[in-house]
This record gives C-alpha cells, structure tokens and sequence, in this order.
C-alpha cells in the first residue's frame, strides 16, 4: 500500500494534496457513502427476514463508489459489476427502483427477470449486468469507441473486481481499449477477495495495475478506503479520457468487510484479525474524521444523518412490499422486439394450464396466433 | 438486376447498408485492407474509410464483446468470426449477452448487430474450417440465426439482419461462396427473417435444408423426379430462429413424407426439431417415418469429409425410402 495514493491517512489527517471541492460538494459525498451503509444494512434484515433473495455489499467500499463516481457527468457511463448499485443511486437510480429491484417485483425496470443486486439505470448510463465475471468490461471499451466515433467527449468508467482481472473480457477489454485508445477509465476494485480466493491468489504480476502498461496505458493504485484520494484519482483519469488521450486503470484497494454475499460465510476462509485491522481503516469513519476537523460535519450528526436515511429507505421499503403481482405475459416479453410464433404459442399452452389452476390474473390471457 | 456469387451478394448487401446507414460499422480479424479471408468485405476500406470497416486484434470473444457495447451505444455492427468454427471464445458473449440483454433489462438496453460467419464443410479445411454450430446458437433464446443459401437471399437476409432489433448470427455457406450465381436485385430490399422459401414444388415427399445442403437436395429431387416420377417439395428454412412454424408444418401435411437434410450431427441437431413439431403437431398426416440425412456425430473430418456430407445419393436414397414405406 505504500505506493498506493493517498490523502487522508487513517486516522483522518491530510497527507496529500485534496482535491478543490467546496464544503457543500465534501459533504454530500459523505451522505452518499452513509447512504449506501444505511441501504446494506436493510437490505440485509430484509434477506434475513426472508423478504429478499440475495445482497451483495458495499460495505467497506464506500469511499470507492462515491469517489470513483463522482467526478462523472450524467451523462458519462458507469458499467457495472455486483457492488456499485450504491453509485448508479448518487448518479440518480430512484431509491424505489433500487429497492424494487432487490424485491425483483412487477415495479423492477428488469420486469424481476434477473436475481436481486443486478441494478440497471437508463437514465444515468448505468447499463444492466450479467453475473458473469469480466463480460462488461469489452461492452464498455465497444461502447467507449461508439461515443468516440460520434466525436462526443463522454467519458466510459467500467467496473470490475480483482477477480476479473483473470476473466477473458479484462485481457480481451484492455488490449481492444489501448489499440483504438478509446475514452475509458477501468476501475478495478480490489477488495482483498473474489468469493473465497484472495485477490493475492489472482495474479503472480507485481501489482494488478502493473498489467496496464503492457496494454499501453498507466494504471495506478489507490487508497480504495480514501474518498478523496479514489475521487483525484478518478477526476484525473477522467479528464485525461475526456481529453482523447485514452484509458486509464486504477485499482482501489479496498476491503470487502462482509461475506462475498448473503449467501456467504466468510469465517471460513480469512482470519478475524484481517477484518479487525481493516475495521481500523474504515472510510466512512476516516472521512467522518476529516469533515469534522474542517467543521462540515459536527460530532454527533452522524447518527442523525444516519436516522433520516433509515427512515427515507424504510418508506421506499414499505411502498416496494405493495406492489402488484408480476404480468404473466414478462415469461416471453423483451425476448426479441416482438414475441414470435413460438413463443406465442409456447405462452398459450402454459396459459390454459394456470388459468385452470386459478393462477392468471386479468391481462394474462392468450395472445392471438 | 446483376448477376453475382453469394460472396459477391454479402459484399454487395455491406455496401447497400454502410451507403445508407452511417452507423453501420463492419470489423473483425483481416476485414479491412485484406477485405476478408474469402473477400466478403473486400474494398469496404477504401471505399468507406477505416473507421466503417477495420480490423481489430485476433480475439472473437473482444470482437463480439465489443460490438455489443457498440450495438447499445448507437451503432449497428457488423462483426465477423472468421470461420464458425472460431467463434467459441465469444459463445459467451454471444449466449449469455447478446441474446439475453433485453430480457434481462426488461426491454432497456438491446444489442442490434450482426455476427456474419462461413460455415460448414467441403473446403477440405479439417475439423476446425468445417463445422456447422447452428443448433447450439438456434437453442439461445434471443438470438436469430440466419442461413442463405442463394446470392439473392443472402443480401436481402442480410440487409433485413442489419436492421433487425435483435442481434443475429447470420451463417454463410462457405461451399456456396463462388460455387453459387444468380440474380440479384441493386440497392436495398430485404427477406424477410421467418418465412421460409420453397425452392421445388411437388406433392410426394416434403425435404427440408437449408445453406449449403440446397443444391445438394435440389439435385436429389431432381434425380428423383426423372429416376423415379417422385415429386419433391423442397423448402429451403433461411431462417432457423425463429422458425416459420406454420410453414414447416404447411409443407409437411402437403406430402405426409418428410426428409430432413443438414450437415451438422444429428443428435439434437436442427432436423430433431423439424421431426419433433411434426410429430406434435401433424402426426395424423403422414405416411412414413421422418428420416433425417445428417453428418456423422463425430467431430468433422478431413480426408473423408466428401463422405460426412450428405450428397445427392443419400438424400435419394432417403427419398425413395419415405416414398416407399
């Protein structure tokens, strides 16, 4: 971590040069990483109370998603892996679609198709994500080209783990972005652990950012736990894209506190110790420090802060448990533009069967041959 | 009107788009100053500038992968796998992305593009020059798979699968390259993706094929006819995904005798699927056993590929089989 940048040391002092953000900016990005503590915190007790399938964690990483987000314009891309839905809601994901989402109810803008923590956002760029490891990294690079083409100056920052830097879309998206030097930041968080294998398991390389430059282009490490140094980094990055002078990677070391997900028992395979010394390091409490030594936050408001988030999430909550039940007819939609034949029919002879069994709701009828 | 090859038609159908549509974008490995391995994009360069047709590095899971970046930020690319037989490195992209990315977004985010890529056997190119994938790709929902198998139909199922919403894997019969000439109509029309073309009429024995199997069934019915005074319907599919259903079954309630012919295995191979939907659905209508005339379930093989593809003589064969039971 020596070599990694840094501007707030852990206990919140400044050791480099913090970027020119006025008090306002410096604390709303403060909000927004209690914000995306607050929403794991929920949508684990609503896991755990059997309201929700699955939650994949940012907890710990909030400096990375807040810093690395926000020196994007609305209309720059965030491509996504598991854990930056806390971004795409600073970038403008409504609550309630985030929340719906997780539900995977008839209100979700993916129709409930996909499992929980699988965020999409049209408005602010924020493209829909597989859970297969590293495929969004060549769709952000193609997209990158396709926003270059048109001569615009928007800017790609593409989202990935320090697993996927052993997928075929990282070498695959690296080397395509170097040769046509396309306008992307790649952003690799390395959170210490992809499921149970440690990020030091991934690679025999040096560094993770040590594989940029043989793609030709610089890669630099971060303090992942250091919004402001992760929000320098990113600003840089982007502007040098913006600039036409290409990509970028950083890799924000970080760490993930929590299990890969809910699903997950992370005792198994690291060491209390591990998580106790980086609970030392935490970025919300690093950065609390700072804010309060520069008067934006006064001792004691975090738990207010904390209070109203709680509520404004708890009321999206309640709103997200009515919503009605899913259009039967979602099986075979948004397949292709228009539902073929066999699907037509496919959907006819399933619908027969549950109107039988008193499953249909109204508007779930037969489609016409 | 001119008269072209099929190779000459898919570089003629490139044209007709990249003229009318700026964001049409061809690309993949040896396409642009080359113009292809077999030619498809040849001159494209010169004639529309590198940044309409280039090369990319030699990586068909980045080629895809980026084209479908592409596809969801405006552009409408045309990405070439060399041979079918490469495209495996990008099966993910194409099954897990491509075809799955409306649904999975609820209709928010689609990937318009096509992957154009030669397929099949009698270039004596060995396993990996030869194969015929396209049941793995007409088992992905979301993906339309397209074969032509005349110059006519390959530009107009190619302009039609550029201006398709939904990404299409549009298979070119290698063997039919040059080995093919006909009519083709200047600038743009298109085939529509889902009807299928009846190549021969006849009320005895129903045959369907398509791409580089056509001639061959078409000479077979033609021996058929003079040898025996059977009258084969042959129907050409085009359009594998989605399947004109009702004109498959159409064509085989015609005849109540039916024989399937591709080059690909058999087992779980396209013809399966052919034989299933008349078994469900018009049993009551024929008059013999669905024979299928398909490569072997082997891998592709070199010195005795002229053996693995079905000719005319085994497509007889099967004729005169269905015809007589």
């Amino acid at each position: 971590m020596s070599s990694a940048l840094q501007i707030l040391a852990p206990d919140g002092s400044v050791v480099g040069e913090p970027p020119g953000l006025s008090d306002a900016e410096l604390r709303a990005l403060f909000l927004h990483m209690l914000q995306i503590r607050c929403m794991d915190g929920r949508m684990l007790k609503l896991q755990r109370a059997g309201r929700i399938g699955f939650v994949g964690t940012a907890t710990g990483l909030e400096a990375t998603l807040v810093g690395a987000a926000a020196p994007l314009r609305q209309e720059d891309w965030l491509w996504s892996g598991l854990r930056e839905g806390g971004a795409a809601v600073m970038r403008g994901l409504p609550l309630s679609e985030y929340v719906a989402q997780m539900y995977c109810n008839a209100n979700d803008t993916a129709k409930g198709r996909q499992m929980c923590n699988h965020f999409q956002h049209k408005g602010t760029n924020y493209p829909s994500w597989s859970s297969v490891i590293g495929t969004q990294i060549t769709h952000g690079v193609g997209a990158a080209y396709a926003s270059m083409r048109r001569g615009e100056d928007t800017v790609h920052a593409i989202h990935f783990g320090d697993g996927a830097t052993s997928s075929n879309g990282f070498h695959s998206g690296l080397n395509f972005a170097g040769v046509w030097k396309v306008p992307a930041v790649f952003v690799c968080t390395d959170n210490g652990w992809a499921i149970s294998v440690a990020s030091s398991a991934q690679t025999a390389a040096s560094s993770f950012a040590a594989k940029a430059p043989a793609y030709g282009f610089p890669g630099i490490e971060v303090d992942g736990n250091d919004v402001l140094a992760c929000h320098s980094a990113m600003a840089e990055a982007v502007e040098r894209a913006r600039r036409g002078e290409g990509p970028t990677m950083l890799v924000l070391k970080t760490y993930r506190m929590l299990g890969h997900s809910s699903s997950d028992d992370p005792t198994k395979y690291r060491a209390d110790e591990e998580v106790e010394a980086w609970a030392k390091r935490d970025p919300i409490a690093r950065y609390e420090r700072y804010l309060m030594e520069r008067g934006v936050v006064a001792e004691g408001e975090r738990a207010d802060l904390e209070t109203q988030l709680l509520a404004k999430i708890d009321a999206v909550i309640h709103e997200q448990e009515a919503a009605p039940p899913m259009a039967l007819k979602t099986l075979v939609e948004d397949v292709y533009a228009e539902v073929p034949y066999h699907l037509r029919r496919e959907y006819n002879e399933f619908i027969a069967v549950a109107e039988k069994l008193g499953h249909a709701q109204p508007g779930d009828g037969a489609f016409p041959l | 009107m001119a008269n072209l090859t099929l190779i000459q038609a898919v570089n003629d159908g490139l044209r007709t788009v990249m003229k009318a549509d700026d964001s049409v974008v061809v690309f993949g490995e040896d396409v642009g100053p080359k113009g292809g391995v077999f030619l498809a994009t040849e001159g494209l360069t010169t004639d529309f500038g590198e940044s309409r047709c280039f090369d990319t590095p030699l990586s068909e899971d980045g080629i895809i992968g980026t084209a479908i970046g592409m596809a969801m930020n405006g552009l409408r690319p045309v990405a070439e796998i060399q041979f079918q037989d490469f495209i495996f490195p990008a099966f993910d992209q194409i099954v897990s992305e491509a075809a799955k990315l409306r649904y999975r977004s609820g209709g928010q985010y689609t990937a318009p593009m096509v992957i154009r890529t030669p397929y099949g056997g009698g270039i004596r190119g060995g396993l990996y020059h030869s194969q015929s994938g396209e049941a793995y790709f007409a088992h992905t929902a979301g993906l339309k798979v397209v074969i032509p198998s005349t110059p006519h139909d390959a530009k107009g199922l190619l302009i039609a699968s550029i201006q398709d919403p939904d990404p299409v894997l549009f298979m070119e019969p290698k063997a039919l390259y040059r080995s093919v000439k006909g009519e083709v109509p200047e600038g743009e029309y298109t085939v529509d993706l889902s009807t299928l073309r009846t190549v021969r009429q006849g009320g005895d024995v129903t045959i369907y094929c398509y791409g580089a199997m056509v001639p061959v069934v078409e000479r077979a019915a033609a021996q058929a006819a003079e040898q025996r005074g059977i009258d084969c319907l042959v129907v050409d599919l085009r359009t594998l995904m989605p399947l004109d259903e009702e004109g498959v079954l159409e064509a085989a309630k015609q005849t109540g005798r039916v024989v399937v012919v591709h080059e690909a295995p058999r087992f779980c191979g396209y013809g399966a699927e052919i034989s299933a939907l008349i078994a469900e659905h018009c049993i009551e209508y024929m008059e013999a056993p669905v024979r299928r005339v398909t490569g072997f379930d082997t891998p592709f093989p070199n010195t005795l590929e002229h053996h693995y593809l079905p000719d005319d003589r085994r497509v007889l064969d099967a004729i005169e089989s269905v015809y007589d039971f």
